[in-house]
């Protein structure tokens, strides 16, 4: 069999294969963030601790109501982006008419806070949280060992990522939040009532990301930290793939994903940083992103 | 007869006054990590295993006040530096305790080497605070990297384990027990068939243990800490290794992570520590008495070690009667050191203090009867066998 | 020379910049005088760190108050110069006043290269530039350790004696040169903001197809403020570097630009003194708190948020809108 630069190609496709699961997770959180500034305007830096407050309410609805990890699917992302709701109502809402920077001036100082609670209450090693038993054991293909519970983040992202842009580009409740963004005052004059839309689509936002932290909980480490260096990547893969685009947001958060695993193989030490040289350079070349719209 | 119990009564006075001045005042400050990665291995614990130190040592029968401060570091070293400096510039500190997080623990042995103060690390790892960066004022305590390299290196190769594949995260630390343990490995017969530098700090290693599984050696040794070590053994449960038949070597793990992990993903798990609750009776019911003042959590060595470092700290003071730094000093290294949580063991020359040290494998969640218990110890390392022997040391106080 | 009084009575424009004239020199030497004082009454590592920091927080201020340009990065000018500073005082020997100046140097240089990339674009995009490229500062110092010491960073760093003669190691001593650094720092801030290079910039920040139409090369001045800035920010870490005697990987750290946006944001975002007042602030915070441990995030947090929605001219920039003059 050929070596590719020293590696042989069923080692390759493992590594494409992880790289595209890391994908998913990079797609769903940047789909959250796309979707909350492109329609809204409003730069969310607390997406990274709500994704963690996701992961946070699956454990406690584990350990404190006996729920199990399916209805914690359904359940953390209600009630995470109901305090989203809450977020957009109080403080949000009120800022609305400044400069994108207080946007994200707020919403870093309401992440520092939802971080230090968590972190007093829970401290910081992480607590534990199993993967469900009909999603354990996995397939040999071979190449790899394939879990089947990353098969199955693929798949649940696709499906999410896939049903989001389907309901803002091809329903009506889209093409109304599209027509909120572009002319609030023209939408609200036909009798659309914009601010409860903009409150409930920061809502699905967030509730996209606690998506992410349920489905992050059973292999990755529930602890208060875990959106903190998390959020940094995904802004970079929203700025690359076009802060208003939602296929923007969703393709670049699967080729990054694959990119980042190429370079786990070829140059392991730069693979927390080749998305930020990625950044640069597309910035350079194309300012609004490779799918956004003009700067 | 009057004048003779006039005389009396003054003596007894003069000599009751004299008795109430000996008292001597020390403030100890406990620095370390009480918000991040570190805060449940040290943190407040550290502060309840001192203060018990204080209550067990009788210190106020003995005409010795002690006043205990403590700070975060954040893990940070100029944090920790501005609270040293501070605690010794205008605090009145007169010596530092914990202070786990090699970076940070370095400084600080910095500072209390160029004040002459007290420095007892009990939290941090880097085998360099008794080697290359040795000082008259500091004792390493607890563990050290090279012990952990030898406990979990040496023995596992003995065990069976002679082929290893190191995921170490890419900071200086990671390298640090890659190279200890590395070391140890190819001396005890061993081979190192290759290596993985992680991205520091990381959340994903599947890629990594991918590798690690394709080399198909007999153990993986995990060259990282806290979180990274964490998700590293959470994912190869998920990827199937440990049942297919590779061992998985935490190289610094502590029973805070184990819980954090829980037995079920941790189970199999290899590890060294220095101390575990569960040992013998002494340190049983020293833990419970922890445990009731931590909100049920039971201690970790590092907290352990700053009771004994405080005791013997505190014995050095009574002996001395008085807190001169260098006459305290050699007093601790000239005294045997015995509690009920480390046994009985020494101070040496280049301040490493010497104890037993202990290979434990995580038990399955089968055999665990009650919250915490979590070990079954495999192997004792004597105390000369774990730490670097003087004769091979870089410290410049030791004369060979 | 006579004011010409309108009819109306209201002062003129000349009077009225005088005034704010002569309220801002009485400011400085009201900085002068605390600072003198400051040894006696406080720990003077601690008020060396505070300077350090508002130096800082002066640079960054320059390039958003005064350039309009919102920087995520500035960390990297800081803990670069930082990381300089440090490595020629202890490997090569310099002199303290030549490894400060080494230091410096490296973080303009820095400037021009990141600057001139950075400035192509605007607003959000040019912070996440920024950002990126301070990620890629951060990740060069985690990987050569030989340079700076990776996660232990450069420690026991020697403070020297200055021009070979004068002994830092005395925190007393040490204090009267940071003292004598910031004052001139904040000298030539003042300078700046106010000279016809200072209008241009105010201009561009203002409305910058207006001051191209009118002939100024905004590209031009827009990198030359950069180049300031950072070279000010690469003051403040060189000579933090001294006074702590350590660099470390926290100065080039995301969280480094975090905390400086926000000193300027409780100070006053488009004051003069304001960073100086928020730089005060969120050091002592961050000194009397750090018993609190964990709280002082969520503290942070609060005060972020509160600064957002309810003080968003910061401190100064209430008092200055309650006297009406800028500050």
């Amino acid at each position: 069999m050929f070596e590719l630069l020293g590696i042989p190609p069923q080692a390759l496709f493992g590594q494409l294969l992880l790289g595209l699961i890391n994908g998913s997770f990079y797609a769903i959180l940047s789909l959250g963030l796309a979707v909350i500034f492109g329609l809204l305007n409003i730069i969310n830096f607390t997406h990274g601790a709500q994704y963690m407050m996701g992961a946070f309410v699956a454990w406690m609805c584990l350990n404190y109501l006996g729920v199990n990890y399916w209805a914690a699917l359904l359940l953390a992302p209600v009630i995470v982006g109901f305090t989203g709701v809450v977020i957009e109502r109080l403080f949000l809402s009120r800022i609305a008419h400044l400069d994108h920077l207080y946007g994200l001036l707020l919403t870093f100082g309401l992440a520092l806070i939802i971080q230090g609670l968590f972190r007093n209450q829970y401290g910081s090693s992480g607590l534990p949280y199993q993967i469900p038993d009909a999603l354990r054991g996995g397939y040999n293909l071979g190449f790899m060992f394939l879990p089947t519970y990353r098969a199955w983040v693929v798949v649940a992202s696709i499906a999410v990522c896939l049903a989001t842009w389907f309901m803002i580009e091809k329903t009506k409740l889209g093409a109304y939040l599209r027509a909120a963004t572009e002319n609030a005052t023209l939408t609200q004059a036909f009798g659309i009532n914009v601010p409860l839309l903009v409150t409930l689509t920061y809502g699905f936002g967030v509730a996209l990301a606690a998506f992410a932290g349920v489905l992050a909980a059973p292999i990755y480490s529930v602890n208060p930290n875990m959106g903190a260096d998390l959020i940094i990547v995904v802004f970079a893969v929203v700025v690359i793939g076009g802060m208003g685009s939602i296929m923007g947001a969703i393709v670049t958060g699967f080729s990054l994903g694959l990119v980042e695993g190429l370079t786990k193989v070829f140059y392991p030490e730069a693979s927390a940083t080749v998305i930020f040289i990625i950044m640069v350079l597309v910035l350079l070349v194309k300012p609004a992103g490779l799918f956004g719209r003009a700067a | 007869m009057k004048t003779t119990a006039l005389l009396l009564g003054t003596a007894l006075a003069a000599l009751a006054a004299g008795a109430a001045q000996a008292q001597t005042s020390v403030k100890v400050g406990v620095m370390n990590d009480r918000s991040g990665l570190y805060a449940d291995l040290s943190g407040e614990g550290s502060v309840i295993a001192a203060r018990m130190a204080v209550e067990d040592f009788k210190a106020a029968e003995k005409g010795i006040k002690v006043e205990i401060v403590s700070a975060d570091h954040q893990n940070k070293p100029d944090v920790g530096s501005t609270i040293a400096r501070q605690w010794y510039d205008q605090d009145g500190v007169d010596a530092i305790l914990d202070v786990p997080t090699s970076s940070v623990a370095l400084a600080v042995n910095q500072i209390t080497k160029e004040k002459n103060k007290i420095h007892i690390n009990s939290g941090a790892a880097s085998s360099d605070l008794t080697g290359k960066a040795c000082s008259p004022n500091t004792i390493h305590w607890t563990y050290d990297t090279y012990a952990l390299a030898q406990g979990t290196g040496g023995a596992m190769v003995k065990a069976g384990g002679d082929s290893w594949f190191f995921m170490t995260a890419d900071y200086a630390f990671g390298h640090a027990l890659e190279r200890d343990t590395g070391a140890i490995v190819t001396k005890n017969g061993g081979k190192v068939v290759g290596a993985v530098r992680t991205p520091f700090p990381g959340t994903d290693f599947s890629s990594f243990l991918l590798q690690a599984q394709a080399s198909k050696a007999k153990v993986i040794g995990l060259a990282n800490a806290g979180g990274d070590t964490i998700n590293s053994i959470k994912q190869a449960g998920e990827f199937g290794i440990t049942s297919a038949g590779q061992k998985l070597a935490g190289l610094l793990v502590f029973i805070t992570d184990v819980h954090a992990l829980g037995l079920q993903t941790a189970q199999g798990l290899v590890l060294t520590e220095a101390f575990y609750w569960d040992n013998n009776d002494g340190t049983r019911a020293w833990s419970e008495r922890f445990a009731k003042a931590n909100g049920g959590k039971k201690p970790s060595m590092v907290q352990a070690g700053v009771y004994s470092g405080m005791l013997h700290y505190l014995k050095a003071i009574e002996a001395t009667k008085g807190k001169d730094p260098t006459a305290v000093m050699a007093k601790m290294k000239e005294m045997p050191t015995d509690d009920p949580l480390f046994g009985k063991g020494s101070v040496r020359a280049d301040g490493r203090k010497m104890h037993d040290m202990y290979l434990f494998e995580v038990k399955k969640p089968s055999e665990s009867k009650a919250p915490w218990d979590y070990y079954k110890q495999v192997a004792v390392l004597k105390a000369d066998d774990a730490f670097k022997p003087l004769s091979e040391s870089e410290c410049p106080l030791v004369k060979k | 020379m006579a004011d010409v009084l309108p009819a109306d009575g209201s002062v003129t424009h000349a009077a009225a910049e005088r005034d704010t004239a002569s309220l801002h020199r009485n400011v400085m030497i009201g900085i002068a005088i605390a600072l003198v004082i400051a040894p006696f009454v406080a720990y003077p590592v601690f008020v060396m760190k505070v300077l350090c920091f508002a130096l800082f927080a002066l640079a960054f201020n320059l390039l958003l108050g005064y350039g309009g340009l919102l920087s995520f990065g500035h960390a990297a000018y800081f803990g670069m110069a930082s990381y300089v500073c440090a490595y020629a005082a202890k490997h090569w020997g310099l002199n303290p006043e030549f490894a400060i100046l080494a230091g410096t140097g490296v973080a303009a240089i820095l400037g021009l290269v990141f600057g001139s990339l950075a400035i192509r674009r605007q607003g959000i995009y040019f912070a996440m530039i920024t950002l990126a490229l301070a990620q890629m500062v951060f990740f060069f110092s985690l990987q050569t350790p030989r340079f700076t010491g990776g996660e232990d960073g450069i420690q026991a760093v020697p403070r020297g004696k200055l021009f070979g003669m004068i002994n830092l190691a005395d925190d007393r001593t040490l204090y009267w040169v940071v003292a004598l650094i910031f004052m001139a720092g904040l000298l030539a801030f003042y300078r700046i903001i106010h000279s016809p290079f200072g209008q241009v910039c105010k201009a561009i920040r203002d409305n910058e197809p207006r001051a191209i139409s009118l002939g100024y090369r905004a590209n031009q001045y827009k990198l030359a403020v950069f180049v300031l800035s950072a070279m000010l920010a690469g003051l403040a870490g060189s000579t933090k570097a001294i006074v702590f005697q350590l660099a470390s990987l926290t100065d080039v750290h995301w969280s480094m630009s975090g905390e400086v946006v926000l000193m300027t944001l409780v100070g006053g975002l488009g004051t003069i003194f304001g960073p100086i007042v928020g730089a005060l602030v969120i050091v002592s915070m961050q000194n009397f708190l750090a018993t609190l441990g964990a709280w002082v995030t969520v503290i942070q947090g609060v005060i972020f948020v509160l600064c957002v929605l309810l003080f968003r001219e910061g401190i100064l920039g209430v008092i200055a809108k309650w006297i009406k003059k800028p500050l």
